[in-house]
């Protein structure tokens, strides 16, 4: 039989690539120089050739791969299940034992050269092709092959009692990979079938557009301007140095991560509408202007810092103008009108300062309003704030004292005994709270609208 | 001349010349319709100008490729790992599941949080579609879908909604109501239609949009209210299985990656491509975006996950181990973009350092592969999703 699992579902070796790496692995295990320790083991009274501990293979993995002792048992447990080993005692545990417990290899090759030998080379086409491409990629291994195959088969006819066993547990271990238990998981299952562009399926007809649309895209590629990789790559320096005190993953959050203590403080002082925002948060708003933006508190701050500069139309049109892209289709031409009565008609209570060749391109676009129509316009704009407004602002008195007030909380461990722990406070779901008016969360279409929810 | 294979297992009257003939599926934009073997071949044609062949535009793209290769390569001066020496090694990772939802009946195939940071919605093989407080363990919604292998799901902004889609080709949208006398299902909204399987869904920036990804190789952007296609994406060469929106508040873009090997970043104004990558061996199962929108992650068949440069426009690491042999089904950055976390077919979680390129962690649990994993908003923990039924959040 042959070694590892049949695919199914009409998915060729070719897609799984996992199988073809398992085979190498296996392959490279057998290696008379560098691979597992193989000897002839003693098994109660009988003596079963060419096979090896399942300590030996532990090792083996460890040293290779460089690996903990845990991932070496996990992947021999996995070569086990998909059936390139075979345990020679207690045969219905596909589970790697890192001990004495003898396992063989199920070798493909063995299938083929029994078959070349009974048949005396009367093999399919393929199958002789395949049998050639084997030996000359393993050659260095063909005796061996040769001699198992030649001893199964002599097994095969005087049926000794050592190869009984192993043709036994073979065949237990085909069908353990096969048809697995209930209970236990098959590795043999697939997701549902994938076209592939390989060999035998393809579900596209490769036509004139597709490639035309393929050149278009190098062309417009092409002309992009790239950035050297020096440049892109310190970018990744400093972005993840300056987050790093802000990701919990890395550095744990005050007064502790929920998810470890069952406190849902944090969640409750890090709320998206909170009056007192933590010094961290306060902090991220001078990461970036669109950090700040995120951040409702953050952009109420802004907004009032604006008012007092007089400037607090230009970020009420740049919120018109993503509800105008992001909202429904069907509000479009409305949302479009109000935008322009309200901040882009000449003499508009609230008229924006934009150039006059964006507001030309903007008035010309509204005569067919579309959710795109804004979009020049809105960068304008955003340039603006960013550059002028946002910088103004981080300097700003208000925005020191928002630094200089906001809390750090203290840290709360984790209670050690079990009866000190806190129940898990539910919170309301956001489905269930009424609409609140905010510029960041849209409403559902016909449903409540409303923010996250809020413990 | 034709550049295709076919497996031919239908016959009967060809939607063109109505003749009856042996008949291979082919598609035109968005359609799937079922021609003979002329007038297939007549169609792949169609569209050639005077001295064009297929075999001529073939030839020409694969030259433009190869020198925008050249052209990528020419800024490339210095390696992710090389500029990475600087920066200290990261100390041992402790990371434990601390939830285990158990609830599902059957193989757990998506799964995506709400902008709560506690609640989540999952779907599975035998059609489920479950949304819990994952905090509690609670489950406060279910909702049993009309077909199985519930690829996608996703969660409204608003926390109001839930879209959803698989082997029915559809992608629906259900409010949540917590009304005992309503039916989730009775207020499905039907939004997206494809012609094949539903691979990936996501909400853009609020709740009346939402971005498809299927197995008919199109991506598209759709109205929920109306259910009207707002744009389509035509380009992979095979089906899409994922797609992520881009963290920035100016630009439209997304990635998407396909069984094709190809990722791509597409304008959703346009429907343009914007830029490709094609450097994995196999198909790519999952796309992320770096936190900060300048880069992107996938994880592959091929064994690897890989980090493209969207600036410098070029794969710039790869995260791959001799040891790791199964494809990663699934990917996603911890908030710092330090970490990647990615989930593996060998029911293991490999835990990556970006910069420096090497693995960080390995977490064992799962007893069977994991299909789906994200990172909480707030990045205070992650959620991974197996075939074992259970879901286990893990901080």
């Amino acid at each position: 039989m042959a070694a590892g699992p049949a695919p199914s579902g009409g998915r060729s070796r070719e897609q799984m690539p996992h199988l073809s790496k398992m085979e190498r692995v296996v392959v490279s295990m057998q290696d008379p120089d560098h691979g597992v320790n193989m000897r002839s083991q003693r098994l109660l009274i009988t003596v079963v050739p060419h096979a090896v501990t399942g300590n030996d293979i532990m090792e083996w993995l460890i040293h290779k791969y460089c690996i903990s002792e845990e991932e070496a048992l996990h992947l021999g447990t996995l070569l086990l299940r998909h059936g390139y080993l075979y345990p020679l005692q207690d045969p219905g545990s596909l589970v790697l034992r890192p001990d004495e417990t003898l396992y063989r290899f199920q070798v493909r090759t063995i299938y083929l050269a029994k078959k070349n030998i009974r048949k005396h080379g009367a093999l399919a086409d393929h199958e002789k092709e395949h049998h050639g491409q084997l030996h000359r990629k393993i050659n260095h291994m063909w005796d061996l092959v040769v001699m198992q195959a030649r001893e199964q088969l002599r097994a095969a006819k005087q049926r000794r009692k050592g190869d009984r066993l192993v043709v036994a547990c073979q065949e237990q271990t085909y069908w353990l990979v096969h048809r697995p238990p209930p209970g236990v998981p098959s590795v043999l299952e697939q997701a549902p079938e994938r076209g592939s562009c390989t060999a035998r399926r393809v579900l596209m007809t490769k036509n004139a557009d597709f490639y035309k649309r393929e050149i278009e895209c190098c062309r417009r590629a092409l002309g992009r301007t790239r950035v050297k990789s020096s440049v892109s790559l310190e970018a990744y320096l400093k972005f993840s140095n300056q987050h790093r005190p802000h990701d919990p993953i890395m550095s744990g959050c005050l007064p502790s991560n929920p998810w470890i203590t069952d406190d849902d403080t944090y969640w409750a002082m890090n709320a998206p509408r909170v009056a007192e925002p933590t010094q961290l948060r306060v902090e991220r708003w001078a990461f970036s202007f669109q950090e700040l933006l995120q951040d409702p508190v953050g952009r109420a701050h802004f907004m009032d810092f604006l008012r007092k500069e007089f400037s607090a139309e230009n970020l009420s049109f740049w919120e018109a103008c993503k509800e105008l892209r992001h909202g429904g289709q069907a509000q479009v031409p409305a949302l479009v009108d109000a935008v322009y009565q309200q901040f882009l008609a000449p003499g508009a209570a609230r008229w924006v300062n934009i150039d006059s060749q964006t507001m030309e391109r903007t008035l010309e676009g509204l005569r067919r309003p579309h959710r795109y129509v804004l979009d020049a316009a809105q960068l304008h704009i955003y340039m603006l704030m960013k550059k002028d407004s946002y910088p103004r602002f981080l300097k700003s008195d208000m925005y020191k004292a928002l630094l200089a007030e906001a809390v750090i909380p203290p840290e709360t461990k984790r209670r050690v005994f079990p009866f000190m722990w806190k129940p898990r406070r539910s919170s309301p779901s956001p489905a269930l709270l009424p609409a609140s008016a905010s510029g960041d969360c849209a409403a559902a279409p016909g449903g409540p609208g409303g923010g996250p929810g809020e413990a | 001349m034709c550049d295709q294979t076919f497996l031919v297992n239908v016959f009967g009257s060809c939607d063109k010349c109505f003749k009856q003939r042996a008949l291979r599926p082919v598609f035109k934009k968005s359609q799937q319709l079922s021609y003979c073997s002329i007038c297939a071949e007549i169609m792949a044609t169609d569209g050639l100008h005077e001295n064009e062949t297929l075999a001529s535009l073939k030839s020409e793209a694969e030259s433009l490729k190869g020198k925008l290769e050249e052209e990528r390569a020419k800024l490339h001066d210095v390696e992710l790992h090389q500029v990475a020496e600087r920066v200290e090694a990261l100390g041992q990772f402790v990371m434990k599941t601390r939830r285990t939802l158990k609830g599902h009946g059957n193989k757990v195939l998506c799964m995506d949080w709400c902008k709560d940071k506690r609640r989540i919605v999952s779907s599975s093989q035998d059609g489920k579609v479950i949304v819990w407080d994952s905090f509690t363990t609670n489950k406060e919604h279910a909702v049993t879908m009309p077909c199985t292998w519930v690829m996608a799901c996703a969660y409204a902004p608003s926390g109001c909604a839930i879209a959803c889609g698989g082997l029915d080709n559809k992608c629906s949208v259900y409010p949540l109501t917590f009304d005992k006398n309503e039916n989730m299902a009775a207020k499905k909204k039907s939004v997206a239609m494809h012609t094949n399987y539903l691979s990936a869904c996501s909400f853009t920036n609020s709740d009346m949009q939402i971005l498809t990804a299927s197995g008919d190789g199109t991506c598209a952007l759709w109205d929920v209210e109306s259910g009207q296609l707002l744009q389509s994406f035509h380009g992979h060469g095979a089906d899409v299985l994922c797609l992520d929106l881009a963290p920035s508040e100016t630009g439209n873009t997304f990635v998407s990656g396909g069984c094709d090997k190809k990722a791509m970043v597409w304008d959703m104004r346009s429907g343009q491509c914007v830029q490709a990558f094609e450097t994995h061996e196999s198909d790519i199962n999952s796309v992320r975006y770096y936190p900060s929108g300048d880069a992107f992650a996938s994880g592959s068949d091929d064994a690897t996950c890989r980090l493209y440069d969207l600036r410098a426009d070029r794969e710039v690491a790869i995260y791959s181990k001799e040891s790791i042999i199964f494809g990663a089904s699934s990917v996603d950055f911890s908030l710092s973009g330090r970490l990647l976390f990615a989930g593996y077919n060998d029911y293991t979680i490999n835990v990556w350092d970006v910069l420096k390129g090497s693995r960080v962690s390995i977490l064992f649990g799962h007893e069977n592969r994991v299909s789906t994993l994200r990172v909480s908003p707030d990045g205070t923990a992650f959620c991974s999703g197996s075939w074992d039924h259970t879901l286990r959040v893990w901080a």
